[in-house]
């Protein structure tokens, strides 16, 4: 596996902690080159992956915007192709949810969870899929979620973003396939990150009675998905959901 | 970049590039899709193309019309600043 990523250049965004770390550290243990991470808030966690990302001998930076600005976006992709000369591999990984019953719903958290959810990984794409097509190879992953394949109360903004990253993932494997690109999405379903660290108690215990493997999962088995889908292993693999969910969800 | 022959010979540096066919295989009456091999992935890389080298914008209901290296030197002769 190691020698698979050798040269590659990856962009994970949201990389700064929790599975979008997970995923930036996986790719530098397999090989790649050049792992750059997005971030938006938290510089410090930023700064220390890409420490660990150093560590494993990875060339590794951090860039920082706003995901609902497009602009920026494609200004980040444009960048990553000036400085590195290529991007093969895209991990749409960031992201976040407001959480309220659907008739709270403000108008601007709504769109808020859309435009860093869903329109941020198409900006991204829009972006990415030229020199992709130009170097007639890529792989793109989008982390979409088990709420967005089976709903969740308190989620219909952000399930209903990450339903939309299914639909996105499917017609853009359809659209560039021709020329060697591969688009796939990884489900996770309840992971142990800060997101999910607010939940109390009793409510983390009745969820994990709904998991088959009887447990949360890692950051790094979200991770393990992604890498696979990433590389040649999984050449004939596009336009797939792969669930990560222990059973959650099937 | 000023003159017609311009236009001209840096469209057909542009349709040589994308499409990997030799510069003299292109005519004014050579058709993207049925002469030169291109797809529609391809006809969008080459707007995009054109639109980056003349500053031009072609709108997707024009693109759809150009169909010849005529009809793409024609309009970009016709929309450059």
């Amino acid at each position: 596996m190691s020698e698979g990523f050798k040269d590659k250049v990856v962009l994970v965004t949201g990389g700064s902690r929790g599975i979008g770390r997970a995923c930036a550290q996986a790719f530098a243990k397999a090989g790649a080159s050049t792992v750059v991470i997005s971030y938006v808030g938290n510089e410090a966690a930023a700064m220390e992956t890409v420490g660990l990302l150093q560590q494993s001998g990875a060339k590794a930076e951090a860039v920082r915007f706003d995901l609902a600005d497009t602009a920026a976006c494609a200004g980040a992709i444009d960048g990553i192709v000036k400085t590195h000369g290529r991007l093969d591999v895209l991990v749409n990984n960031a992201g976040m949810a407001i959480d309220g019953l659907v008739m709270r719903i403000k108008d601007e958290d709504w769109d808020r969870q859309m435009d860093i959810n869903l329109r941020g990984a198409f900006a991204l794409i829009r972006a990415a899929s030229r020199p992709m097509m130009k170097q007639r190879a890529g792989a793109i992953i989008n982390i979409t979620s088990v709420v967005g394949e089976m709903g969740n109360p308190g989620q219909a903004a952000y399930s209903a973003a990450k339903a939309g990253l299914i639909g996105l993932t499917k017609s853009v494997a359809k659209e560039l396939a021709s020329r060697s690109i591969r688009v796939n999405a990884v489900s996770p379903g309840f992971i142990s990150t800060d997101m999910t660290s607010h939940l109390d108690d009793e409510l983390r215990q009745k969820m994990v009675g709904g998991i088959a493997l009887g447990r949360l999962g890692n950051p790094e088995e979200v991770a393990g998905a992604v890498v696979f889908l990433a590389s040649d292993a999984a050449s004939y693999i596009t336009g797939e959901v792969l669930k990560v969910n222990g059973g959650m969800y099937m | 970049m000023s003159n017609a022959t311009d236009v001209e010979a840096k469209i057909k540096s542009i349709i040589a590039d994308q499409l990997g066919v030799g510069e003299d295989e292109i005519k004014p009456e050579s058709s993207f899709i049925e002469d030169l091999g291109a797809d529609s992935l391809d006809i969008v890389e080459l707007v995009m193309a054109m639109e980056e080298e003349f500053e031009v914008e072609i709108p997707d209901d024009e693109a759809e019309n150009i169909k010849t290296v005529g009809d793409a030197v024609n309009y970009v002769k016709t929309h450059k600043k």
